[in-house]
């Protein structure tokens, strides 16, 4: 069955905390999820107070902030700080709760009180803020995600209609940051055998590409009640998504697609 | 401890190859049962107070037998369907999700009959 609750090595407990320092006006306090795997302890969660006055808008600010001026022992991932990596991808939420999103993209204002911080739900941690997405990146490699034409290549490039390439819209922006995944519960159920919504967007995104000609080797591939047809349509997906895409959608559209060659 | 690769346990077993057909069923049951529901929750109202003589002389008219029997098929066709997805979902051991299985598929498909039997025998009682 589901597991609904926490082994007893993964219970949080409550961790350190670090006061603002001397002088701070404006301070803004972040729980942050701390585990260590090599240490052998329970998760817990730490507690820092930020002096906002010194400190960017964006979530992200504050972790480095963190990071470089109170603990170097805090561990996260981070690159681009503009929305295009999704390398900063966590669960970010205040005393209403949090959703996945991309500390880089998310203000720290947006947050009533504290700003509590997990990584994304339901994933293995390696350390901290930092999921282990093996299993995300191969179910990628999975969907063979590169064109595949039989058709010999034209010396030019390969010609598209505006129409045709309008179908990509909502799909090609998609930065695999692995929020939506996260988020879904049949993902978290069946995430070994489930695709997922990130996943599958993208194998949708070569479905609608009218330059690919393994359409109906795709959709055999997806064809499985496990890989594709655990969605059931929660939307979890499509709420959380931090570019506004909606892999629910495409899910729907690819469903569509399976019955259209039946009938 | 398994040294498989991450792909591979990617890609486990292959596509089953089915998943579609028990889709489309579901929701073609799901619009057979809004008709059919309307209609069963309606003529039960209408038999409210009804004895026993009563009943069985409104449940032997045919076209009454005929949507009963309709009502009941697709009512347990559309619940065992939806049984599987909630078994397969949350139940993760093998001999346990079989073995769910196993009963719900057998268990509606005893249900739908004994219902239809049910009626056949009211409709043909002399």
């Amino acid at each position: 069955m589901a597991k609904f609750t926490l082994p007893a090595n993964s219970k949080i407990k409550s961790g350190r905390h670090f006061p603002a320092p001397d002088g701070a006006t404006r301070t803004k306090t972040f729980k942050i999820y701390r585990y260590d795997p090599d240490s052998g302890d329970n998760p817990r969660t730490d507690t820092y107070e930020v002096d906002l006055d010194s400190c960017g808008p964006m979530v992200l600010d504050a972790l480095i902030k963190i990071k470089n001026e109170i603990d170097p022992t805090l561990t996260f991932r981070r690159s681009c700080r503009e929305g295009i990596c999704g390398s900063c991808a966590m669960n970010i939420g205040d005393k209403l709760g949090g959703t996945n999103t991309l500390a880089c993209t998310k203000a720290i204002e947006d947050f009533e009180g504290e700003v509590r911080i997990y990584p994304l739900p339901h994933m293995p941690v390696v350390k901290d803020l930092v999921p282990d997405l093996t299993h995300f990146y191969a179910q990628y490699a999975s969907i063979e995600p590169w064109i595949k034409t039989d058709t010999p290549a034209p010396t030019r490039e390969r010609r598209q209609s505006k129409e045709d390439r309008a179908k990509l819209d909502g799909l090609y922006e998609c930065i695999l940051c692995a929020c939506c995944s996260t988020s879904c519960p049949s993902y978290w159920w069946n995430g070994d055998r489930y695709l997922g919504p990130a996943i599958l967007l993208q194998a949708y995104r070569w479905l609608v590409d009218s330059r690919d000609e393994a359409t109906g080797d795709r959709l055999d591939a997806l064809e499985d009640p496990f890989k594709l047809y655990r969605c059931h349509t929660i939307m979890n997906c499509a709420n959380t998504c931090p570019k506004g895409l909606n892999p629910g959608q495409a899910i729907a559209e690819t469903k569509k697609m399976m019955l259209e060659r039946q009938l | 401890m398994s040294f498989k690769s991450p792909l591979g346990r990617a890609r486990g077993l292959g596509s089953a190859k089915s998943g579609t057909g028990h889709w489309a069923a579901q929701r073609l049951s799901a619009m057979a049962l809004v008709p059919l529901v309307l209609w069963f929750v309606w003529s039960l109202l209408c038999q409210a107070g009804a004895d026993h003589a009563g009943f069985t002389a409104w449940l032997s008219q045919p076209h009454v037998a005929v949507l009963m029997s309709a009502f009941t098929l697709a009512l347990f066709y559309h619940a065992q369907l939806g049984l599987q997805v909630v078994i397969e979902d949350y139940v993760h051991q093998e001999f346990a999700k079989l073995g769910a299985l196993v009963v719900v598929k057998l268990g509606a498909a005893l249900a739908a009959l004994s219902c239809v039997v049910s009626v056949v025998l009211i409709a043909v009682a002399p």
